[in-house]
């Protein structure tokens, strides 16, 4: 399976709260990022620790600007995130 | 939620009991794994690889291009740990300055710079750097200059960071091994200039 995601393509992070372990910290959730590399295929921790077998999703890094996540500060955050925390946000 | 050092190692042993009780692991696996990963796992492993990639500029960029093939050059791997990971090394310049966090929890490359400093898996680490980073890097006596762009990077999945640090000025006649001895872990995760 190929990646879903290219290297510039925006990414919004899905407001899901999941109720067991996952790796999409709150602090993106809902936000808009750039994805700037990929990092290879892993599998989705938020699987693993329930015990379920999956094959391996993509991981991105994706880069978000501190003024679009809190309002303010002039630095980038960027995150690891797993193809299945992400939706396609180009436009936005 | 308070972790004080004695409440996790009741937790680690009450797990570990647990886990040797229904048989999924048994008493030396566990230690078995810790030795492999810190036999060799010390700060003075990545000062190797900054010190050889601030004289060899080929590999600064090989390093800089795939983390783990280059460091395989020097024989270090990152693949001691239960996981292989990827690393991905990122450079200190004039205008760039790039510091590490795991927000979630403390993913660190063990492998090159041995267990990470309390403050690293500390709360106020963790929340603060990503929010206010020229403050935290202030308060760790580092003050930057405000036209360096500031690049935090949150590690949560299977890669680990290390940062190049600016190569220190007057150190043109430098050998490897005096370049080495200036590294400090603290200046591979970006709270520190070398």
């Amino acid at each position: 399976m190929s990646d879903r995601f290219d290297v510039g393509d925006r990414v919004r992070v899905r407001l899901d709260d999941p109720v067991g372990h996952t790796r999409a910290p709150r602090y993106v959730r809902g936000h808009v990022g750039e994805v700037v590399e990929r990092h290879g295929r892993y599998p989705l921790p938020d699987a693993v620790v329930a015990g379920e077998r999956l094959g391996p999703s993509s991981v991105y890094a994706v880069r978000f600007d501190a003024a679009q996540v809190w309002g303010e500060g002039e630095h980038t955050v960027t995150v690891n995130l797993w193809d299945e925390y992400l939706e396609p946000a180009n436009g936005a | 939620m308070v972790h004080d050092d004695a409440t996790v190692s009741r937790r680690v042993r009450a797990l570990e009991t647990e886990l040797e009780r229904r048989g999924i692991v048994d008493g030396g696996m566990l230690d078995d794994i810790l030795d492999r990963l810190l036999a060799h796992s010390t700060p003075r492993q990545g000062a190797r690889v900054i010190a050889h990639a601030w004289v060899d500029e080929a590999f600064r960029r090989r390093l800089l291009d795939d983390g783990n093939a280059a460091i395989a050059e020097l024989g270090l791997s990152m693949s001691h740990g239960p996981a292989p990971q990827r690393l991905r090394v990122v450079e200190n310049t004039e205008r760039v300055h790039n510091v590490v966090v795991c927000t979630l929890c403390s993913c660190y490359p063990i492998s090159l710079l041995g267990p990470s400093p309390s403050w690293y898996k500390s709360e106020s680490y963790r929340s603060r750097v990503v929010r206010w980073p020229r403050e935290v890097l202030a308060e760790f006596g580092l003050e930057l200059s405000v036209k360096v762009e500031i690049r935090v990077w949150d590690a949560s999945a299977e890669t680990r960071y290390l940062v190049i640090p600016g190569r220190p000025v007057g150190t043109e006649n430098a050998t490897e091994d005096g370049l080495s001895a200036l590294v400090t872990r603290a200046g591979m995760i970006g709270t520190a200039a070398v």
